[in-house]
């Protein structure tokens, strides 16, 4: 049986976290309206980018090459199963072949996730992820570390997590081809007057692009799914505040009755 | 037997239903061009049509009317001019980015920056240009001068656009 005391500090702790979580959901709600408003104008961008390779009907590789899986998750967690479901995602992905496969973690929420796994294939970690939106030079960042990491990939995946409401997103995957790749498409001759310059500029850029669409998405969906979160942490605190305040008035009332009971029954034995 | 003939029946239907819809779109009066123009900060055309494009690319300045031959090009910074339907010419202002023409005549411009002509101010284009020359003579390493070229490069451009 707990004494009151123990009942009043417990109490107050739960407020003080309900007071948290409350200022976080608020918190959040204000970056997600943001995120929400960046990601409508982001949104035909990484259209854009896409709409060439279903055009050109770029198809990966038959026989498995060198791959490159992205996992674009951030720093900050507190947010549902946000992170945990990329990870999923990969971790499913590397049961089927984990032979040449390398991994790069955007954030450091797929890196706790992934490194116990796969350690030796994590090819680069980006942190300090998630605390300010995407911009444009963060993903030209990513893409200059990746290009510049000496693995070329022949097919890759980026894992992110596609916003479709403020309750809900989808774990969704966008394509990565190489050069190599989309000139061996069956539509590829079709495209006029292509050289090498150009067409490496156009797969930097349009790599680049896709990180950029696929952050912004993964920036509004944690952010939303951070809002739900805290959300339903407020509200059982709420509850678990009420229960610990009946607790509280019935101990309180027992302790009453029994010191009542202790006098009369003193001042009977007299 | 029964559930065959049916989806058979649903299958050639569709079939003929899609034929349809394809035979439709082929036969629209005018050629239509589904335009695509965005950048980071903003999206300017999400598939309109639109009579004409001019877009600045390394391998040399071009425009895009509808039905154009599938084409992948690199965005040069200047200018580009978009006609709309009613012949009135609106201009932009790119840094970089790509341009692509798929053979179902949609056309995607995506600009790493994209800001309208008019919006430009002279006397900071200028200034950015100075500041960009001092920089290719300041640099220290090769990599740093490369990228004070290019921010030459885009300086250039704004100015020359504010003409």
């Amino acid at each position: 049986m707990p004494t009151l005391k123990d009942i009043s500090v417990r109490l107050k702790s739960v407020k003080n976290i309900q007071k948290i979580t409350q200022s976080m959901k608020m918190v959040s709600a204000a970056k997600y309206a943001r995120a929400e408003r960046e990601l409508k104008q982001a949104r035909p961008y990484g259209e854009g980018v896409k709409a060439f390779y279903d055009r050109a009907e770029v198809k990966p590789p038959v026989e498995q090459g060198k791959r490159l899986l992205v996992a674009m998750s951030s720093d900050r967690g507190l947010c549902g199963a946000i992170h945990s479901n990329i990870g999923k995602a990969i971790k499913s992905e590397m049961a089927h072949s984990a032979d040449n496969t390398m991994i790069v973690c955007i954030g450091d929420k797929a890196r706790t996730i992934l490194q116990k796994l796969y350690q030796k294939q994590i090819l680069y970690v980006a942190s300090e992820v998630g605390r300010k939106p995407p911009v444009f030079g963060d993903a030209a960042k990513l893409a200059q570390a990746i290009l510049s990491s000496g693995y070329d990939f022949s097919s890759g995946t980026i894992y992110y997590n596609w916003f479709k409401s403020v309750v809900s997103y989808r774990t969704s995957q966008l394509p990565l081809f190489s050069m190599e790749q989309v000139m061996q498409s069956e539509k590829y001759p079709i495209y006029d007057s292509l050289d090498n310059e150009v067409m490496q500029s156009y797969m930097e850029y349009s790599l680049t692009s896709l990180l950029f669409y696929a952050m912004k998405e993964g920036a509004c969906s944690e952010q939303s799914s951070r809002m739900t979160a805290m959300d339903s942490a407020t509200k059982n605190a709420g509850e678990m505040i009420d229960k610990l305040t009946l607790t509280f008035n019935r101990t309180r009332q027992a302790v009453i009755t029994k010191e009542l009971i202790e006098i009369i029954s003193g001042a009977a034995a007299i | 037997m029964a559930v065959n003939l049916v989806r058979g029946t649903l299958l050639r239907f569709g079939r003929q239903g899609g034929y349809v819809a394809l035979q439709r779109r082929g036969f629209a009066d005018a050629p239509q061009m589904a335009f695509t123009f965005a950048a980071p900060n903003g999206v300017y055309y999400n598939n309109a049509n639109v009579k004409q494009v001019d877009v600045p690319s390394y391998s040399g300045s071009f425009g895009i009317l509808p039905n154009h031959v599938p084409t992948l090009a690199v965005l040069k910074p200047g200018v580009i001019t978009v006609i709309e339907n009613d012949g009135s010419p609106k201009k932009f202002f790119v840094s970089s980015g790509t341009v692509t023409i798929n053979d179902d005549s949609s056309v995607q411009v995506l600009a790493e920056e994209a800001v309208k002509v008019e919006d430009l101010d002279p006397s900071a284009c200028r200034e950015t240009l100075h500041w960009a020359h001092g920089q290719v003579s300041s640099a220290a390493t090769d990599e740093a001068r490369a990228e004070a070229q290019v921010a030459v490069e885009v300086a250039e451009a704004l100015v020359k656009a504010c003409e």
